[in-house]
């Protein structure tokens, strides 16, 4: 019966923190399309990060290291007139940074284009 | 009102200077219609008799006037209504019987102009235009900048009252200029401030001639306010027009372009307004065949076909680079050096410059640089290129353009899986707003009168030079809603479907030009890019802001256009033209589209407010 009960235990306990990612994510993806909005990313990458002004940034979004390098650095020799600006902490915090990369990463691929007949050849 | 001394009136002793009252006049109208038969066919009269005499039995200059903008072919007369050029309006609306010139009313002079440079876009020559030479030509003057920018033929005639001893008021000092066109003299090709008649008549057709040579543009006559009412001597007369011959490349430069072109391992053509006209389109056709080279059209015109196989090419790669009336092409040539590729330029740009404006841009270090137009130097060097080919290279040339043809149709394929994404978002993706548009477009004979969004450019089907032309030409906001009316209005004869995807920004600049075209019912369908701010700026904000490691969160207060969004169907149907939107849901876009193309089949204009991505 000890045995039953911790074994009923450790499944609620697995269940709740499985919860309590999905919980998590669900949250992290909202604040990181909420970031991308406030910060303006949208205004060349796309609402969607379908791309635009700047390139596209959804689906198979850079893992998290490398995604982070890029928003920090920008494009080596950026301006105000081109190129894509270097976002400090201050503007875009660390944790928000991993949000937005979560909201793109959880944005689905477009159907092919074959299956779109607008776009038949 | 200020009155008007009447034509019977004649000005006191010491006062008058042009003495346009000396004889009778009774003969002279018909005295004017028998020279007016003895002059070119391209300038056949075709004035009628008036209707009225003036009651001091002479004939009004302002119809004289008139008559010389008959034989300029003058299809249209597109102005904001002032007093200074009233005699000539009067003339238009009474004597022409408003046919030939028509008027055409605009709401603002930078409407008036940007108009007149998208018709002048379709048809290939101008179309009078008609301002108050200081309060209107200084509404005026960006689409005047836009046009000298583009190349575009523009004719204005700016009222204005020359003596003062004529300024009847305040009002008249306030609308009077001692050099009214020294406000334009930095962007137009030519500008007269004629004294007399004869002068007037001389310096109109001279105005003509010269905007319409290559490097063409626009070009400003004042009219005298006083003038427009005097009496029509009876000696005036229309000098005939003759329009010169474009400046061709000379021989020698011919044979040196083609033998560079004949050996070169990997030529590419770049062209920016290199076709005038349609049959220039034909002849970049022919060129590139004949070379089996790519071309990359910078799209200030239809220069190429979009789904030619040679349409695209690498310039990076390119041994030899043919830049044809090329725009920006410092850097093409500074990264020709570095890998020891030559580059020619044909441009007529260098016949004709003002040096206070920057749109000559930066000193290009080209190989070979050969002031003439561009469209009438193809056809010799067509000719000597194919004249040095031999059947190796021949061979070696067809080689070359399956290879450029098979990189182009990867490219289209690419642009094809770009479209895709996004394509269910809202707001609406500008790839998807456009493949919508293509769908119901392609079976019509259409004409794409804006070039704001690449898309059509990438995916669309151009093959015929009227279906674009190209953009504002100094970038300057406020062109493409006018412009794109203008275009349409050329277009209405033709039969062909408008089309235009409008900026907000844009739209809100000069919204009177949705009002023109309900009342003119200008066939035309706009579809709004409704991005609700002015993105290109917010671009450069967050560039700048960053750049100090400042915030962002204040962008929409400088650079929004929503909060409130302005509801573009109401504005449109506010003015007469039927709408429908906003639209944010992609799948409603077809219907719309569909709704909208029936009513401008039926010749009316029609909007679709579309809320789009930002680019």
């Amino acid at each position: 019966m000890k045995q039953l009960l911790a074994a009923s235990a450790l499944l609620s306990l697995a269940l709740g923190t499985a919860a309590q990612s999905a919980r998590t994510d669900r949250a992290a993806i909202a604040n990181g399309e909420s970031a991308f909005m406030r910060v303006g990313c949208f205004t060349c990458h796309g609402t969607v990060g379908h791309g635009g002004a700047a390139p596209r940034l959804a689906p198979n979004t850079l893992p998290l290291p490398g995604f982070t390098t890029w928003v920090r650095n920008g494009t080596p020799g950026w301006t105000p007139a081109s190129g894509m600006p270097a976002f400090p902490v201050s503007v875009l915090s660390d944790a928000d940074l991993a949000d937005v990369r979560a909201y793109l990463a959880s944005l689905p691929a477009p159907p092919p284009v074959a299956e779109i007949p607008l776009l038949a050849p | 009102m200020i009155g008007y001394r009447h034509m019977d009136e004649p000005k006191k002793p010491g006062v008058d200077r042009r003495s346009f009252l000396t004889g009778a006049a009774t003969g002279a109208a018909a005295a004017l219609i028998a020279q007016q038969t003895s002059i070119a066919a391209a300038q056949t009269a075709t004035t009628a008799e008036p209707d009225v005499q003036a009651s001091g039995g002479g004939r009004p200059a302002s119809d004289f006037m008139v008559d010389i903008f008959k034989s300029l072919d003058m299809e249209y007369m597109f102005s904001m209504c002032a007093s200074s050029f009233m005699g000539i309006h009067e003339s238009v609306l009474n004597y022409a019987g408003n046919k030939s010139p028509q008027s055409i009313t605009c709401t603002h002079e930078e409407i008036s102009v940007a108009m007149a440079n998208g018709y002048a876009k379709i048809e290939g020559k101008p179309v009078l235009v008609c301002a108050h030479a200081t309060v209107g030509a200084q509404h005026a003057t960006m689409a005047l900048y836009d046009a000298w920018a583009d190349r575009v033929p523009i004719y204005l005639v700016l009222g204005n009252t020359n003596d003062a001893v004529d300024r009847q008021g305040e009002v008249f000092w306030l609308h009077s200029a001692q050099d009214p066109c020294a406000l334009v003299r930095d962007f137009t090709k030519w500008d007269d401030n004629p004294a007399s008649l004869t002068h007037f008549a001389e310096s109109a057709v001279r105005a003509y001639k010269i905007a319409m040579t290559p490097p063409m543009g626009p070009v400003a006559i004042v009219v005298d306010e006083e003038m427009q009412h005097e009496v029509t001597p009876s000696d005036a007369r229309i000098p005939t027009l003759n329009v010169p011959t474009p400046p061709a490349a000379d021989s020698g430069a011919v044979k040196e372009i083609a033998k560079l072109l004949v050996a070169a391992e990997n030529p590419v053509i770049l062209a920016s307004r290199a076709a005038r006209t349609p049959a220039g389109l034909a002849l970049m056709v022919e060129l590139a065949e004949t070379l089996q080279a790519g071309v990359v059209d910078s799209r200030r015109r239809l220069n190429f076909p979009t789904r030619h196989p040679l349409n695209g090419g690498s310039l990076g790669q390119a041994d030899v680079v043919l830049a044809l009336e090329g725009g920006d092409i410092a850097n093409v040539a500074r990264q020709a050096r570095q890998r020891n590729a030559k580059v020619i330029s044909i441009t007529a740009q260098h016949l004709f410059q003002r040096s206070n404006y920057q749109d000559f841009q930066r000193y290009a270090e080209v190989d070979m640089s050969i002031a003439a137009d561009a469209e009438a130097s193809l056809p010799a060097l067509i000719e000597e290129i194919r004249r040095l080919t031999t059947d190796s290279q021949r061979e070696a040339f067809r080689q070359r353009g399956a290879r450029v043809a098979e990189a182009n149709k990867r490219a289209l394929e690419q642009a094809r899986v770009d479209a895709s994404h996004g394509w269910d978002a809202s707001p609406v993706s500008t790839a998807r707003l456009s493949m919508e548009l293509w769908a119901q477009l392609k079976n019509e004979d259409w004409s794409y009168v804006t070039g704001w969004v690449n898309w059509p450019l990438r995916l669309w089907d151009f093959t015929q030079y009227h279906q674009f032309i190209g953009r504002a030409g100094a970038e300057g906001v406020g062109y493409h809603a006018p412009a794109s009316v203008g275009a349409a209005l050329a277009n209405k004869k033709h039969g062909r479907i408008s089309v235009s995807i409008q900026p907000d920004g844009d739209l809100m600049v000069a919204p009177g030009a949705l009002w023109t075209a309900a009342k003119y019912q200008v066939p035309i369908l706009i579809v709004m890019q409704n991005n609700r701010a002015y993105h290109q700026e917010v671009m450069w904000f967050q560039r700048a802001a960053l750049m100090r490691k400042r915030s962002l969160e204040r962008t929409q207060d400088g650079f929004g256009l929503g909060d409130p969004n302005i509801d573009f169907a109401k504005l449109a149907a506010s003015m007469g033209v039927g709408s429908s939107g906003p639209i944010s849901d992609p799948n409603e876009l077809s219907a719309a589209i569909r709704r909208g193309i029936d009513v401008v089949k039926r010749g009316e204009p029609y909007l679709i407010d579309v809320v789009t991505q930002p680019r």
